[in-house]
């Protein structure tokens, strides 16, 4: 299959020389919607991303109205979304609903598919020095099962009954019976989101094949494994975990529908509904939580781990200085990617297991400290006296360093399942995780934007524009979620609070989060004005710009216009690693630059 | 023309490598590798939700022997695991031949990589048709995703998640066979079609064999788990 493209050539030699091809006239649809260039399907992967950001914050902007002003009614709310707000107060099954499908939008299709989809087809062929990925074909159809998972995911969003509700784990049994009775997302919706769930899990595993197979060995003359850009390594270690993890959320989720639909029962044990006794027996509800977790938890990890990359590439670049500690580096992705199967358990501490078990579990979550501690001391290292350029991608990974510190400290606390047992459930989770993989991941989103635009779109994108996204978004969303860690003992999940005089005291609180949460909503609306009117209205980059930031990578060596097989020649070989800034008394050498007489290898 | 494609096409070729590839082998095949790492993670879920479950109610799981103890259309009971021998040979006799099949590839011979695939794809569907047999012989007996497997004399009734697992881990693994049918037959026919004489080498033939030989081996421990243990 991955040879269909190839085979054309007569080719003893089957290496990747089918997509340089330039006697071949492309259409429209070839171009623009089919296209096989990863440059295109990259832009692809982020627009798409970019759409479903919005749905998800969106949704989150909704539910944040509840929670602001639980006994208030907004009569537009009724406007949009009609049965579900009558009167103007939101259905306590909608929200649910909403919140359901702002997990899944933003962990799936947003921070995994819009994230490293984006960057990994647009850096990877780019930065090894491939003419595109190892088969453009697999690579076209692991955008369109996104596409078309997309496509589910949204129409169920506008069925009869509302989209899934039972919350993005899609826990059994709340999930696990097709009964209306018990909550209308456990009809169609959650029905159309496991079938959207697995042609997501088509397209990862297609996208990562290609991600992997194409580091390992499309990398261009002299470009060894360890001359690699970091964002690289990052890229293919997440695909490394999304191609062994995602199959266990595979396995889950069709026990489930057969649960669902064949009345098996995998999950399902002993359940009375309106005083019926269910035919269900012998399943357990706390084995589809170890098989979720089990992809739930590199999950995280794949959320992070292209950030770290782009963070690390982009942080070297602009504080003109090597990465500090490059191979320390590169052995902590490993380290975490290791470790990250060991942990899954970490979700499941107030499910009645085993102390024993437990500890185990408690000892790796906190082993994996470690491996993060050493990546963000590096950071902080590689800023140390560097000469800073301090431009929107570069505030972005700075503002990730910041994030990522802050979340990972919340992170010691929930590890200990001693403390977790207390504050599970509570918004000190919602806390931690919002910073450390939410906000976290979308600053070294943005910070890959905002560096490689000039690379997607031969422009610019606005400098004051970004300015004023970037402090907009740092400072809210430290509003947002830096109160919640004190908002102790109120669980989360809750559609109202007001019955519970405890928590009165909260309220203002409440407020003030939603009032900035619809700050920081705004402030990405202007992300994305300056993202489209750049498009067409940016600094257009000149002949002899193509190397706007002054990097070494090879990305930077290829023509402005886009180009399918991306060099017009030969493709340059590779002499030295990605981070020679400031020596032999230059601001930069490109890895193409041969080394110098007497000059050794980093 | 032809001739300066060629000389520019070696040039580019040199310039290609990054180095060596950590496993010295194609893109394809490593593509193919960490597919069967990713299905094997499949798999593994599943049996480990089989064992799970298994192990949380022991007395009630049936002894394989008495389930399984039929040749569908030939004997009715007393013939335990006949039948599923049968099948595994077949099964495990359909690897052998997509053996010589990549063989003959790996030498450029169309009509020995034909000669072999024909068995192959023949062992394959006389596998599935096996299978076929075997779950309308169960279902006949009463069970099925919903109601339990019980002993002829009714005195054993077993738990409905032996069969709930055993019709879907074995319905994935068949699945995986009728998948590799079909690229089978996909090579057969391109293969007739001279298309990978075309190209030079017979690599998509290993590629698919890579995967036959894994729903081979998976085979192996759904057979274990099932009608051994």
């Amino acid at each position: 299959m991955a040879d269909i493209a190839t085979d054309v050539h007569a080719h003893v030699d089957h290496h990747h020389d089918d997509h340089h091809d330039h006697h071949h006239k492309e259409t429209f649809l070839t171009k623009y919607i089919f296209s096989q260039d990863h440059k295109m399907i990259s832009k692809q992967f982020l627009i798409t991303g970019m759409f479903w950001a919005v749905i998800g914050a969106l949704l989150s902007v909704i539910f944040r109205m509840q929670l602001g002003w639980p006994e208030e009614t907004f009569p537009i709310l009724e406007t949009f979304l009609g049965k579900w707000a009558e009167g103007g107060r939101l259905s306590n099954d909608f929200y649910y609903a909403l919140v359901t499908m702002h997990g899944t939008i933003l962990v799936f299709f947003v921070l995994t598919a819009g994230l490293s989809g984006t960057f990994a087809n647009l850096l990877i062929p780019l930065q090894v020095g491939a003419r595109d990925m190892a088969s453009p074909f697999m690579n076209l159809l692991s955008y369109w099962f996104f596409f078309a998972a997309s496509l589910v995911m949204f129409a169920s969003l506008f069925i009869q009954t509302g989209p899934a509700s039972g919350g993005w784990t899609a826990y059994p049994p709340l999930n696990g019976i097709r009964d209306l009775a018990i909550n209308n997302g456990s009809g169609l919706g959650l029905d159309l989101w496991i079938g959207s769930m697995a042609l997501f899990i088509v397209s990862t595993l297609l996208g990562g094949l290609n991600y992997v197979a194409t580091i390992i060995n499309m990398r261009t003359k002299g470009m060894t494994m360890w001359k690699l850009p970091l964002t690289i390594w990052a890229l293919l270690f997440t695909a490394v975990l999304g191609i062994l993890s995602f199959p266990a959320l595979l396995a889950a989720v069709s026990m489930m529908e057969f649960d669902r639909l064949l009345g098996s029962s995998f999950f399902l044990s002993e359940i009375i509904i309106n005083g019926q006794l269910l035919d269900h027996k012998g399943g357990s509800p706390i084995l589809f939580q170890h098989l979720f977790w089990f992809l739930g938890h590199p999950e995280v990890y794949i959320i992070i781990l292209p950030a770290f990359g782009i963070v690390s590439e982009v942080l070297s670049v602009h504080s003109r200085k090597p990465i500090f500690g490059y191979r320390a580096m590169v052995l902590s992705i490993m380290a975490i990617v290791v470790i990250s199967f060991l942990v899954w358990a970490h979700h499941m501490f107030v499910t009645g297991m085993n102390p024993l078990v437990g500890s185990i579990f408690v000892l790796f979550t906190l082993i994996i400290a470690v491996p993060s501690a050493i990546k963000v001391f590096n950071w902080i290292s590689t800023l140390w006296r560097g000469n800073l350029r301090l431009n929107p991608p570069m505030l972005f990974a700075i503002g990730f360093v910041s994030m990522f510190i802050s979340g990972g400290l919340t992170g010691i606390f929930l590890g200990n399942s001693a403390i977790d047992i207390q504050l599970h459930d509570t918004y000190f989770v919602v806390a931690h995780f919002h910073i450390v993989m939410g906000v976290a991941a979308f600053f070294g989103m943005f910070a890959g934007i905002y560096h490689w635009f000039p690379k997607m779109y031969g422009r610019l994108m606005n400098n004051t524009l970004g300015y004023i996204h970037f402090f907009v978004t740092l400072i809210g969303s430290y509003m947002i979620f830096f109160p919640m860690h004190f908002m102790t003992g109120l669980p989360r999940r809750y559609y109202t609070h007001s019955n519970f005089t405890t928590f009165d005291n909260f309220g203002g609180l409440n407020e003030f989060i939603s009032i900035m949460a619809m700050v920081v909503f705004l402030a990405q609306l202007i992300f994305i004005f300056n993202f489209l009117y750049s498009i067409f209205n940016g600094y257009k980059l000149k002949k002899g710009e193509e190397n706007p930031w002054g990097a070494t990578t090879l990305e930077w060596t290829t023509p402005v216009e886009r180009l399918h097989g991306n060099w017009p020649g030969d493709i340059p070989a590779v002499h030295r690693w990605p981070y020679d800034y400031e020596v032999n008394g230059e601001p930069f050498i490109m890895q193409t630059t041969p080394l110098k007489e007497g000059e050794v290898e980093h | 023309m032809a001739e300066a494609a060629t000389i520019d096409q070696n040039k580019e070729a040199q310039l290609w490598k990054g180095g060596k590839s950590p496993f010295g082998s194609s893109y394809g095949k490593i593509m193919m590798w960490y597919f069967l790492i990713s299905d094997t993670f499949t798999f593994a879920a599943l049996l480990i939700a089989y064992g799970a479950l298994r192990f949380a109610q022991v007395e009630s799981w049936p002894m394989p022997s008495h389930v399984f103890d039929s040749v569908p259309g030939l004997i009715d009971h007393g013939a335990p695991l006949v039948f599923v021998s049968f099948m595994t040979f077949t099964l495990i006799l359909s690897s052998v031949t997509m053996v010589r099949a990549v063989q003959e590839g790996f030498q450029m011979n169309k009509w020995g990589v034909v000669k072999w695939l024909i068995p192959t794809i023949i062992g394959g569907l006389i596998f599935l048709g096996s299978q076929y047999l075997e779950w309308s012989h169960l279902i006949h007996n009463g069970m099925t995703m919903t109601s339990p497997w019980s002993s002829s004399s009714g005195d054993f009734v077993s738990t409905v998640n032996f069969g709930q697992l055993f019709f879907t881990i074995t319905g994935f693994h068949g699945l995986h066979v009728t998948f590799g049918v079909i690229l089978n037959s996909w090579l057969l026919i391109e293969t007739l079609k001279g298309r990978f004489d075309r190209v030079g080498h017979y690599e998509m033939v290993e590629k698919v064999g890579l995967y036959w030989h894994f729903v081979d081996l998976v085979w192996v421990f759904v057979f274990l788990c099932f009608y051994l243990l």
